[in-house]
């Protein structure tokens, strides 16, 4: 089969359509730049009437909003999950990690929990403090100006803290705590443990004249049909094309591997086009690799040329190794002040109002780095599960569960909100052994090679899970509720969940001065390929205790201004 | 289903996570194509391959009519109906049911096998199968299976337990999908407001209240749809 290549000879073209390729887009077509985007999953907008499940109710649905195909629920938007049929992946030593990708223009931002924090000088000098780890080749004072700028675009809300590790920036208001979140602040600052307004990514207030503002229907999850959250495509693709940005956009196109000529150099990419299921290929001067820290990572150890023969860039070996996920593990609580609620709307945003940054010091304590604390509960949407074992709670009454008849509107009514939630999400240390490489003996549906993974967590993970339960039962006991499980004991690993499932996978590319120890420098270029660039979460030295998003979107942003500067200067 | 799955769709409503991810049959030619174009304004938000997985779950029929009658008489005696608002059956449990019975076939073994047993009990005791008893007897039976002893997990009780009790969360959670359910809750959202705070009377209800410097922080709603300008400090001017 020949394959066939386009005449076309762009400027840029860029890998994946998510947070990093999202602003990669947009920057580089304001600077008048010709761009193609190539993405492996279909176009979507979250107006389009028939990708749109924004308030929709749960008997639209025959499965009433199962998981049974969307891991996270019928109404979720995100084409994929952590299984998608034709496209496996493999594990080795018995370790395990779950590889979570989402196949759709804007990738994961549709679905994302908006939360939206910045790394603190701390985060990036962290093996400064405690020795764990590595240091970023960069710093708080180099990234500040694009969170800033990023705060500005896309619209965050949160208030001024002046807490060291957790900078503020150009916040839009927050939203009024929800009734859970009452009694989570006062269990909490019973314990000294501080609660803030939380900083995430809608529209609390207008920041422009194309974006609508919150509505607060609580399913950011399902893609706001206003663009009132951020998305990659709603805030970043789709306005760089209405600015009349010259952009080629490439809908499930997977591509394969990034082609180079006899110096190395990158000439382009060739994808498989996922309709007629034949090899097509893309020429451009630059190539950026936007596609995850995983699929970025696979796609260089899959351009094996005369040149490259360990990959793309992968002259160290250091592609792949340093993969890390956030920590997370999660406790559910009954509140018997919280039964026999009065029903109102109380939606709000998707997600919570208020979160526990982390607030220790880590010199009193048996584990490194922290954690923050996700909150949640109340008055939600039924949907598929709702309304199961409706009076298990009898328990913490005396009263006999199990039953039928009438009695059970009552059982539902009287607990319905009275359940609420916290979610530990930390810190783990980038480690050399936590990699993926490609798995030589599987492909898959378009032939492509495998990523296989080898994972295992260390008692630092597990040990910070342990003080996470710890903490959940100090708050939970001081707002005066119950625990509706037993703390997981330490053969669960104290509940902590397996890497890969809170979706905050990065590292896999790593940042640094150092062409031995990591892959790219510190403007996201690859050592060994000048035209290079990757603007996903792969170059993250350490993943903080934050979400990686904001800082993705401040690095994209940062790297575009090298990349427009670089091909001016002509050294690229 | 597991007891901490289960305590966790309670709190979330829903069951996210924990269950297999199915993949899509390919479609059926002509006949296929337009069974996925009809369902496009029924089923929104579904891919291509969604749509034509859902057609040809619509396409199969698991349940035959004796169980399906059955199934619809135990549902209206879980969640008969009241004064108010109809039972299990007027909200389309059954239908439900034998929906999702299709898409999570795990479920297959308990569900037919708990109405064999439940024939099998009331031909033992009365000499008919259970959809012809009288209610008095029917609840005589139901009495035997409904209460589970709450100190063994799901998965170790008998297998009639375990199917009364999945029957009840089928029941309940097809109910509490439904136009009706979703009423009878009083369940208030799902449309576009704006939020702004707990209303006075459930603070006073709960015997709560908000910090007053954390509200003079929060989101002024008359404010909201004018363009936010900072100053270099971040601060917000408008």
């Amino acid at each position: 089969m020949q394959i066939k290549e386009s005449s076309t000879m762009y400027d840029v073209i860029i890998v994946g359509s998510g947070a990093g390729g999202g602003m990669a887009t947009k920057i580089l077509t304001e600077a008048g730049l010709k761009v193609a985007i190539v993405e492996a999953g279909p176009h979507f907008d979250p107006q389009n009437p028939k990708q749109q499940t924004q308030l929709k109710w749960p008997w639209e649905s025959p499965r009433r909003g199962a998981g049974t195909v969307r891991a996270f629920g019928e109404y979720d938007n995100a084409y994929g999950g952590w299984d998608i049929e034709g496209e496996p992946y493999t594990r080795k030593n018995g370790t395990k990690f779950d590889w979570f990708r989402s196949r759709m223009l804007g990738g994961r931002t549709n679905h994302w929990g908006r939360i939206s924090l910045r790394f603190s000088e701390r985060d990036f000098k962290h093996k400064d403090i405690d020795g764990h780890g590595d240091n970023w080749p960069i710093g708080y004072e180099d990234v500040k100006p694009y969170y800033d700028k990023v705060d500005k675009l896309i619209g965050v809300f949160g208030t001024k803290e002046n807490l060291p590790n957790e900078p503020d920036g150009y916040f839009l208001p927050p939203p009024k705590p929800r009734l859970h979140e009452l009694f989570y602040i006062k269990g909490a600052k019973k314990a000294n443990i501080p609660v803030i307004p939380s900083r995430m990514s809608m529209l609390t207030k207008k920041i422009n004249q194309d974006r609508g503002v919150c509505f607060y229907c609580s399913q950011c999850s399902r893609a706001c049909s206003v663009h009132a959250d951020f998305s990659s495509g709603t805030c970043l693709i789709f306005p760089a094309q209405k600015n009349g940005g010259q952009i080629d956009l490439f809908v499930n196109c997977m591509v394969r591997e990034v082609t180079t000529n006899e110096e190395g150099k990158a000439t382009g990419v060739s994808y498989i086009n996922k309709e007629d299921r034949k090899e097509y290929k893309l020429k451009g001067k630059v190539v950026v690799l936007a596609a995850s820290a995983c699929s970025s990572a696979r796609i260089l150890m899959n351009s094996k040329s005369k040149q490259h023969p360990n990959g793309l860039g992968n002259g160290s070996d250091i592609i792949g190794h340093y993969l890390h996920d956030s920590t997370g593990s999660s406790r559910a609580a009954f509140v018997p002040d919280l039964v026999n609620r009065k029903t109102y709307n109380e939606d709000g945003v998707g997600g919570m109002h208020v979160y526990t940054p982390w607030w220790l010091d880590n010199k009193n304590l048996d584990f490194p780095r922290g954690y923050h604390i996700e909150v949640w509960g109340g008055m939600g949407m039924p949907s598929y599960g709702f309304g199961f074992n409706p009076n298990d709670l009898n328990k913490f009454f005396g009263l006999k569960a199990g039953g039928y008849g009438d009695s059970l509107r009552k059982d539902v009514k009287k607990y319905y909100g009275s359940v609420m939630g916290m979610s530990g999400r930390g810190e783990s240390i980038a480690m050399k052994d936590n990699y993926c490489e490609i798995d030589p003996t599987t492909v898959d549906e378009f032939g492509i090679p495998v990523l296989r993974f080898n994972y295992n967590w260390t008692d630092n993970e597990r040990k910070q899970a342990k003080h996470m339960h710890e903490t959940f039962e100090e708050v939970v006991h001081n707002m005066g509720g119950e625990m509706l499980q037993e703390a997981p004991s330490k053969e669960d690993d104290y509940g902590l969940l397996a890497p890969g499932r809170i979706i905050h996978e990065v590292g896999t590319t790593r940042m640094g001065n150092d062409p031995k120890t990591s892959v790219v420098n510190s403007h996201q270029q690859l050592h060994e390929v000048d035209n290079v660039f990757i603007v996903d979460a792969g170059p993250f030295v350490s993943q903080a205790d934050k979400n990686p998003t904001w800082t993705i979107l401040a690095l994209s942003w940062r790297t575009s201004d090298y990349i427009i500067e670089q091909l001016k200067q002509q050294n690229i | 289903m597991d007891r901490r799955k289960s305590i966790k769709s309670i709190l979330l409503g829903t069951v996210a996570g924990g269950l297999a991810v199915s993949g899509c049959k390919p479609g059926t030619g002509t006949e296929g194509d337009n069974v996925v174009a009809d369902g496009a304004e029924q089923y929104f938000g579904r891919t291509p391959a969604e749509l034509e997985q859902i057609a040809a779950l619509n396409a199969e029929q698991f349940f035959n009519e004796h169980e399906m009658s059955t199934l619809a008489v135990l549902c209206d005696l879980i969640l008969p109906a009241n004064s108010e608002y109809g039972g299990a059956t007027d909200a389309g449990v059954p239908d439900f049911i034998e929906f999702m019975v299709k898409d999570i076939p795990d479920m297959q073994p308990t569900l037919r096998g708990g109405l064999m047993w439940l024939d099998h009990k009331s031909n033992t005791d009365f000499n008919s199968e259970f959809k012809s008893l009288n209610e008095t007897q029917q609840k005589e039976i139901l009495d035997t299976i409904a209460y589970p002893d709450m100190e063994i997990p799901n998965n170790e009780r008998p297998l009639e337990i375990q199917f009364f009790t999945l029957m009840r969360n089928m029941t309940l959670t097809g109910y509490y999908t439904s136009q009706m359910g979703i009423k009878d809750l009083g369940y208030k959202g799902n449309t576009p407001n704006v939020w702004d705070g707990i209303p006075e009377e459930v603070l006073a209800q709960h015997g709560v209240s908000y910090d007053e410097e954390w509200i003079a922080k929060c989101v002024d709603q008359s404010q909201r749809n004018v363009i936010a300008k900072w100053d270099e400090e971040g601060n917000l001017l408008t």
